[in-house]
């Protein structure tokens, strides 16, 4: 065999490996996500969802937890969007050239690198402590809303700078001012991408439990939160709770969590991707 | 009622101006209880002490076994996630169809979307028992169950930035190599992987900080007990850990358990902070170089 073969085989070689590797990670996740049906779809059913949490794993339930993620998300939505975007239009539209931008934009990235539970220990001293919020949900609110600034302000910046230059041109030639222009043109052109930044910055904000922990949610709550300033737990909680118990029936309990945290997730993930292909088709300037 | 313009971009600068609030708030939060801490604890001992017992009648209190800890998880993640990770963005780049690469990028997105509570169910119910059956004296909490499925989740960082990387190498190097008859792979592996290594090593900086601060993957599957090893099949406790270990437990405020959490998280801060401005400096460096 010459040296031209062997290296063909090699390249050939490579390639088959190339194929297993791209599929490795996502076959891993495969086997999980079966594993995890395997043992937790048969305790999903209406009690398992409306139940409290208890001492039995048969009678537990997900309720508070489900009501508790369903406050994060609600009031996650409600602090971060409206700054994250305005902050965002600020640095792409108003900010391009001053030392305060450039600032700005370092330390952004610098707070996108901050590990999630780093914000937890900001929460519980800022929120928790300094501010009088309590262990509330207010207080988890708040502290991942700082987590998914960063996000929401990329994915802003990125989906305007991508509106082209002749939309704004002919808005400012009609007469309109600048900020006519952003809010008339370059935010519904952009808005899209501006959407699947900020469903992907949710769905994280729902997966995390390490920077609501520090916070103080609790792992036991008896009822679900009524107010903003109540105690709370969330699902991703509640199932690292589960999963440290040594009872089998709390594991199982668990696994089915784990299948309503995965559903939530991946049909917040789908609903982004959905809006940014739509969102990349129909704007061909 | 107009709103006058001003006033709105004063309002837009102001929520800009926020994200400056949130950087000093870290800072101020961490730096006033580790500097309260290291009033009772002396420095040296915080980074000489080969033990880590805050919660015991004889206290020690050095981090050199939670980072022993934190550092082997982070190498076991990434010793499985850049192998692969590199893999794929050479395949995506060089082998796979244009169509299929656009393609599957957003599917392997999904591996770093899944929660990391999951993952930590993973590792702690599937993947040590599995290694359980080739190695017996696995124990039930690890480093490499934990760190294997931390590499799974950052594959996708390691192979999104790696194959920018790539494809930031101008196209006349590569049919140069081409031209003079090497196959894909040599391209790949004699051109391609050098010209770019600097985007390489971010994006593997990036995925070290990454890995060093994750939580409730080694919360769940590596353990709660620091130990100064580097044994991959003890359980092992990680700054994170500890951290989240003290959260979920109830430890007065003001009492020198509780600061202990903040002087653990400067740590982390600090670790984490060096590792990406080393990654945005190298970026910075090199970057031009072909432009």
């Amino acid at each position: 065999m010459n040296r031209i073969q062997t290296n063909r085989i090699k390249d050939k070689a490579f390639q088959y490996f190339g194929v297993f590797c791209t599929f490795f990670g996502l076959a891993m996740l495969a086997v999980f996500v079966l594993d995890v049906l395997r043992k937790g779809i048969h305790r999903i059913d209406w009690d398992f969802i409306s139940n409290l949490p208890s001492r039995f794993p048969e009678k537990a339930g997900i309720f508070t937890a489900l009501m508790g993620t369903c406050w994060i998300l609600i009031l996650t939505a409600i602090i971060a969007i409206p700054i994250g975007v305005a902050a965002g239009i600020y640095l792409e539209e108003y900010g391009k050239r001053n030392r305060f931008a450039a600032i700005l934009e370092i330390n952004i990235t610098n707070l996108a690198g901050i590990p999630s539970i780093i914000y937890g220990l900001l929460g519980l001293e800022i929120f928790v402590r300094i501010a009088g919020l309590g262990q509330s949900v207010l207080a988890g609110a708040l502290t991942l809303s700082l987590l998914v600034l960063p996000i929401i302000i990329v994915s802003t910046r990125e989906s305007i700078r991508a509106v082209p230059r002749s939309l704004r041109e002919a808005s400012l030639a009609l007469g309109a001012s600048k900020w006519q222009t952003i809010w008339n043109q370059v935010l519904p052109a952009g808005g899209g991408g501006i959407l699947t930044g900020v469903i992907l910055a949710l769905s994280r904000a729902v997966g995390e439990a390490a920077p609501l922990i520090v916070v103080g949610a609790l792992a036991y709550v008896p009822f679900a939160p009524s107010t903003p300033l109540d105690e709370f737990s969330v699902l991703p909680i509640q199932i690292y709770n589960w999963v440290s118990r040594p009872q089998q029936g709390f594991v199982t309990n668990s696994a089915a969590a784990i299948i309503i945290l995965l559903i939530v997730t991946f049909l917040m993930n789908g609903i982004a991707i959905y809006f940014r292909s739509r969102w990349q088709k129909k704007v061909k300037w | 009622m107009k709103i006058p313009e001003k006033f709105i971009v004063a309002l837009l600068a102001l929520c800009a101006g926020l994200t400056i609030l949130v950087t000093a708030g870290v800072l101020y939060t961490l730096a006033s209880e580790a500097i309260r801490f290291f009033s009772e604890v002396s420095i040296v001992d915080f980074f000489t002490d080969t033990q880590w017992t805050p919660l015991f009648t004889e206290k020690h209190f050095g981090i050199l076994p939670l980072l022993s800890g934190t550092l082997l998880t982070s190498f076991i993640a990434i010793f499985f996630a850049l192998p692969i990770g590199l893999t794929i963005a050479i395949y995506l780049n060089e082998y796979a169809p244009r169509s299929f690469a656009f393609r599957i990028k957003p599917v392997l997105e999904i591996l770093a979307a899944v929660p990391t509570v999951v993952y930590g169910y993973f590792a702690l119910t599937v993947v040590t028992p599995f290694l359980q059956g080739f190695i017996p004296s696995l124990s039930g909490f690890n480093a490499l169950g934990a760190g294997f499925v931390m590499g799974i989740m950052i594959i996708p960082l390691i192979s999104s930035m790696s194959q920018d990387a790539l494809y930031a190498v101008p196209k006349a190097m590569r049919e140069a190599s081409y031209g003079l008859g090497a196959t894909r792979f040599q391209t790949a592996f004699s051109v391609l992987l050098p010209a770019a290594s600097s985007g390489i090593i971010v994006s593997v900086i990036l995925a070290i900080s990454r890995a060093v601060g994750e939580t409730m993957i080694v919360a769940i599957a590596a353990g709660m007990q620091p130990s100064l090893t580097a044994n991959p099949l003890v359980p092992v406790q990680t700054i994170t850990t500890y951290i989240v270990q003290i959260s979920m437990g109830d430890v007065p405020h003001g009492s020198l358990e509780y600061r202990t959490i903040f002087a653990a998280g400067i740590s982390l801060f600090v670790l984490t902070f060096a590792l990406n401005n080393i990654s945005f400096w190298f970026k910075k460096k090199y970057q031009q170089k072909y432009e």
